[in-house]
């Protein structure tokens, strides 16, 4: 059971000014030029006042766009390999919404389901996530129908519901705790606040959906949906949970690094055999991966879905590639 | 004949074997549809929401094994098409074009059709893009540098801007070879700006100025004006513009014996 506050929105500066003062970067949602991105900011006023989504997601701030993973320098007869540390700052991720909260468990089921990823974990432990419920939001959202909400607790060690003059705080984690210590005299008795967010009606029966899809492989309706798609990354890299990376060896005589970068199904080179075999050589077969990843193999190995139904990817597309109107195509197919 | 009309006759008398156009999408958009059987064209829309550049779709493997097709096409995706017939990457019986007027669509059966309709229409940058190149070109160099390396720096190499562009064709670009590897492949720093580079480079005098590499770009990036400031140069230089003909005189890769240049006689 969290613990509920009330924390004024003036207390909300006093709260960022006692993270700063514990050397935390405060990350959140900014307007720059109306695109909402996700940058440092050290004050509430820096923090967009109107948005739904972020475009790209906070999975940045533990799985970079491109990491180093170790360097070497060459000399005759001689390898001089360098092990790297990632660079984990202490992290505030302010702002996220719900879904987007939720997605680090999707990340954190394949970083750290077998071998344990020393870059995303000590990412992890340097983060804290104060999620902010929604009380808006557009038609690509559909948080409902996979499990979320948009007062979801989820991924979020405080989750703040905006309120009358402030918001419902849930103190939820360790790390929260932690948070909200560092200014007590933010966070005030909660006077029995009512918890107020937009209404998300359900787009499709995710269960549903699951058992189908194993009837669905070789169905047409994948070819139909991605025609138009024009195999981009777009979706994948906007994605919260898409997790797939690319290792990548930069060197030349005298050195060299290894970076992990990220890499999308949709890629036409995604897995293109040593062999020039490609098993997903078109355009329907990677489109087809992509849901089948998200809702047939995560639920079927890690026991939760690959999609937090935050939207982005819907948001991203240049052609219109709507995932919960796909979605719920598929589940009556 | 309206759009929807002309596609259903088209589609019955087996003359396309579909009609790309647009129908309605979500939250406002129009979205690109493949429309294969005559009852299914009553939902192809066309108005100005209909922007990108359907011109893309006709150099893809599964677009060119469905037949004849017809697209809906404005000026730009016009100009694609004569570019990509300068080109040789489609062949003039195996598309046909529909130009748009309002929402009535007129048959364009042969590239000198095009030609001459593209011949009536000027194309103008729309001008916030004008004001910005302006802008740019205002710049000092070192500014200049610095508004670019602020801008690619969000760049995640989706890859978006190339996979939406109508001259983007190449079934194996670049970016993507990895035998020897031409261009990083990680999205840092120098990676986003050999990329944007080469492609820039890569469409000086092809690029038709639809600007939907920019439209494609999920985080913003103004990649567009990269292509039309290079385009724009090959204008001012060689009185050129690319997707006016279907007759390859590419200026960059054409040699004249009588060019005024002597260096390169």
């Amino acid at each position: 059971m969290a613990d509920t506050y009330f924390l004024p929105q003036a207390s909300l500066d006093t709260l960022f000014a006692a993270l700063a003062k514990d050397g935390r970067r405060i990350l959140a949602p900014t307007d720059r030029d109306g695109r909402s991105e996700l940058n440092p900011v050290t004050t509430v006023a820096e923090v967009a006042k109107d948005y739904v989504q972020t475009i790209l997601s906070g999975k940045e701030t533990v799985f970079p766009k491109v990491e180093r993973m170790l360097s070497y320098d060459l000399a005759p007869g001689k390898v001089d390999l360098k092990s790297s540390e990632p660079n984990a700052r202490p992290t505030v991720l302010f702002g996220v919404r719900p879904c987007e909260a939720a997605g680090f468990g999707a990340l954190d089921a394949v970083f750290n389901w077998d071998t344990r990823d020393s870059f995303f974990n000590a990412r992890m432990a340097q983060l804290a996530v104060i999620g902010v419920s929604c009380t808006r939001k557009d038609d690509a959202c559909f948080c409902t129908s996979v499990g979320g909400g948009p007062g979801a607790t989820r991924g979020s060690d405080i989750l703040l519901t905006p309120a009358e003059g402030g918001f419902l705080a849930e103190v939820l984690t360790d790390k929260g705790r932690a948070m909200a210590a560092l200014a007590p005299e933010a966070f005030r008795p909660d006077p029995g606040l009512a918890k107020k967010v937009v209404d998300v009606p359900a787009a499709f029966d995710q269960p549903a959906l699951t058992a189908r899809l194993k009837y669905l492989f070789e169905n047409g309706i994948w070819v139909e949906q991605s025609l138009r798609c024009v195999g981009c990354g777009a979706c994948a890299y906007v994605c919260p949970t898409c997790v797939c990376f690319d290792l990548v060896e930069e060197s030349d005589a005298k050195a060299g690094q290894r970076l992990r970068t990220w890499d999308s199904c949709g890629s036409h080179m995604f897995t293109l055999h040593a062999s020039g075999h490609n098993p997903r050589e078109t355009q329907a077969q990677r489109w087809r991966q992509r849901v089948y990843h998200k809702f047939s193999y995560y639920p079927e190995r890690y026991g939760m879905l690959g999609c937090v139904g935050c939207g982005k990817c819907t948001r991203a597309c240049p052609v219109d590639m709507n995932l919960q109107e796909h979605l719920a195509e598929a589940a009556q197919a | 004949m309206d759009l929807r009309a002309k596609s259903r006759e088209l589609l019955e008398s087996g003359a396309v074997k579909a009609v790309i156009g647009f129908k309605d999408g979500t939250m406002g958009a129009r979205r690109p549809v493949f429309v294969r059987q005559a009852d299914k064209a009553a939902a192809l829309v066309f108005d100005e929401g209909c922007r990108q550049n359907l011109a893309a779709y006709l150099t893809r493997n599964e677009v060119q094994k469905m037949g004849r097709v017809a697209v809906a096409a404005g000026p730009d995706t016009l100009r694609a098409i004569l570019q990509l017939m300068a080109e040789r990457q489609i062949k003039e019986g195996d598309v046909l074009p529909l130009a748009m007027e309002g929402t009535e669509a007129v048959e364009l059966p042969t590239a000198q059709a095009v030609e001459e309709h593209l011949a009536l229409k000027a194309k103008e940058l729309p001008a916030a893009d004008r004001e910005l190149l302006a802008r740019l070109d205002a710049m000092t160099r070192e500014e200049r540098w610095a508004f670019w390396q602020g801008e690619l720096a969000r760049c995640v190499k989706c890859y978006a801007c190339r996979n939406s562009c109508p001259m983007c064709y190449c079934g194996h670009c670049t970016m993507d070879c990895n035998r020897p590897q031409w261009v990083p492949v990680p999205s840092h720093a120098l990676g986003n700006l050999e990329y944007h580079m080469v492609r820039a480079m890569h469409l000086a005098g092809r690029c038709v100025e639809c600007g939907d590499c920019g439209r494609a770009c999920p985080v913003g990036i103004p990649v567009h004006l990269l292509t039309f400031h290079a385009e724009e140069s090959v204008h001012r230089q060689f009185g050129q513009r690319a997707g006016a003909s279907s007759r390859l005189d590419y200026a960059l890769s054409t040699f004249r014996p009588d060019d005024k240049e002597t260096f390169i006689r």
